[in-house]
């Protein structure tokens, strides 16, 4: 190089990793998170099997445990909390659905808990990269069952636009089982209280005697 | 206004300090040979008539047969803009060019993206990786010749990507 000699802005200090001071540090982390990235994409290549619910024969029917089951399913689908996360842009009308005007507090469901242990559902808002995939698998991981996953969406639900990208997951039943998959995009927060308000009337048919909520 | 440098005025002031490091000019471009890139670079942050010092943006474009590396400097002490080239990685073969992040620190992400999708190597880059995608992933993205997963699927299925091709 001609001119006055520059200096490194890093300042690699003599004797040091040849690689460089920052990267001696980060490269190493970021391979073990390549690794898990890959170790997902390589073993979620098949879709969970949506989690529907049976009906039961008329023998089971002939048990009746209704009234513990009403009060259990009552109680769960009356105070839904969803996890607090946000992928893209659907979040935004998931956050307007929480605002006044569409009032998620109707349905017991106000408080978006900020921490997976407290929530019971997981609004998948947005698109999903396989980057991320392995986070989001982890929050799902911990929550406590019953738990209950709304794909909204349609890179959620299917990659939607980016189906066939090099990072996107190609719909998010190929990380976590998802109980009700919610159209558009972005979808209303009108599509997505009816969304939700299906997952109600899902919450209100688990029985002690059949299947009960958290069974997978 | 920003003074916009024409390419062929600029060559000819890089000439002026750095002879035979310009390969050719047009409109508002200067193509300059990769070997030459930090002499030239760093003339034009630090000599008066310039005083770029701003990398505005760096990336680059995949045209098949050679690559091409964008450099948009911007100079606020001067006001002016100019555009820089450099042909690299001809016949695909290893695309390679000198870092510019000793000059300015703001090429350090720019550089690594375009390592990551793009492929190209940047010699003497401090840190020197992926920024988007992660560590172990196969390939760089945005070349011309990637085939993504999904589509190395469908090509290879029966009936897959040829007949869908037909079908067009």
């Amino acid at each position: 190089m001609t001119g006055p000699k520059l200096i490194d802005p890093y300042g690699t200090p003599a004797g040091a990793d040849p690689r460089g001071a920052l990267q001696s540090i980060t490269l190493d982390l970021d391979r073990t998170e390549g690794e898990s990235v890959n170790k997902m994409k390589s073993t979620h290549l098949e879709p969970f099997p949506d989690p529907v619910l049976e009906v039961p024969d008329d023998l089971k029917r002939s048990v009746i445990v209704s009234s513990v089951d009403y009060l259990l399913n009552w109680a769960r689908k009356s105070s839904v909390f969803p996890l607090q996360s946000g992928l893209a842009c659907c979040s935004f009308e998931m956050i307007s659905a929480a605002m006044a005007r569409f009032d998620l507090a109707r349905f017991g469901m106000e408080a978006l808990r900020a921490s997976p242990r407290q929530a019971d559902l997981l609004i998948v808002a947005g698109t999903l990269t396989w980057k991320m995939a392995v986070p989001l698998r982890r929050l799902y991981d911990q929550m406590a069952e019953p738990r209950w996953v709304i794909s909204m969406g349609v890179c959620a639900t299917s990659g939607g636009p980016y189906y066939q990208s090099y990072s996107v997951v190609p719909g998010v039943n190929h990380i976590m089982p998802v109980d009700v998959y919610v159209p558009g995009c972005p979808p209303r927060p009108d599509a997505l209280l009816y969304g939700i308000m299906q997952l109600h009337d899902k919450i209100r048919r688990y029985s002690l005697n059949g299947q009960a909520a958290g069974q997978e | 206004m920003t003074t916009v440098w024409s390419g062929d005025a600029l060559a000819e002031a890089i000439e002026a300090f750095a002879p035979g490091s310009v390969e050719s000019s047009a409109g508002s471009d200067v193509w300059l040979k990769p070997e030459s890139i930090s002499t030239v670079c760093e003339g034009l942050k630090i000599r008066s008539e310039f005083k770029f010092d701003l990398l505005s943006s760096l990336t680059a474009v995949d045209y098949i047969d050679h690559f091409e590396v964008v450099y948009h400097l911007t100079s606020l002490p001067m006001n002016a803009s100019a555009v820089l080239k450099s042909r690299v990685g001809h016949g695909r073969t290893e695309a390679s060019i000198a870092s510019v992040v000793p000059i300015w620190r703001g090429a350090d992400y720019q550089e690594r993206e375009v390592w990551d999708l793009m492929g190209i190597r940047f010699d003497g880059h401090p840190n020197h990786k992926r920024i988007m995608l992660w560590e172990g992933y196969p390939g760089h993205p945005l070349r011309k010749d990637y085939v993504t997963y999904d589509q190395s699927i469908a090509s290879t299925a029966p009936g897959g990507a040829d007949s869908l091709e037909g079908a067009e």
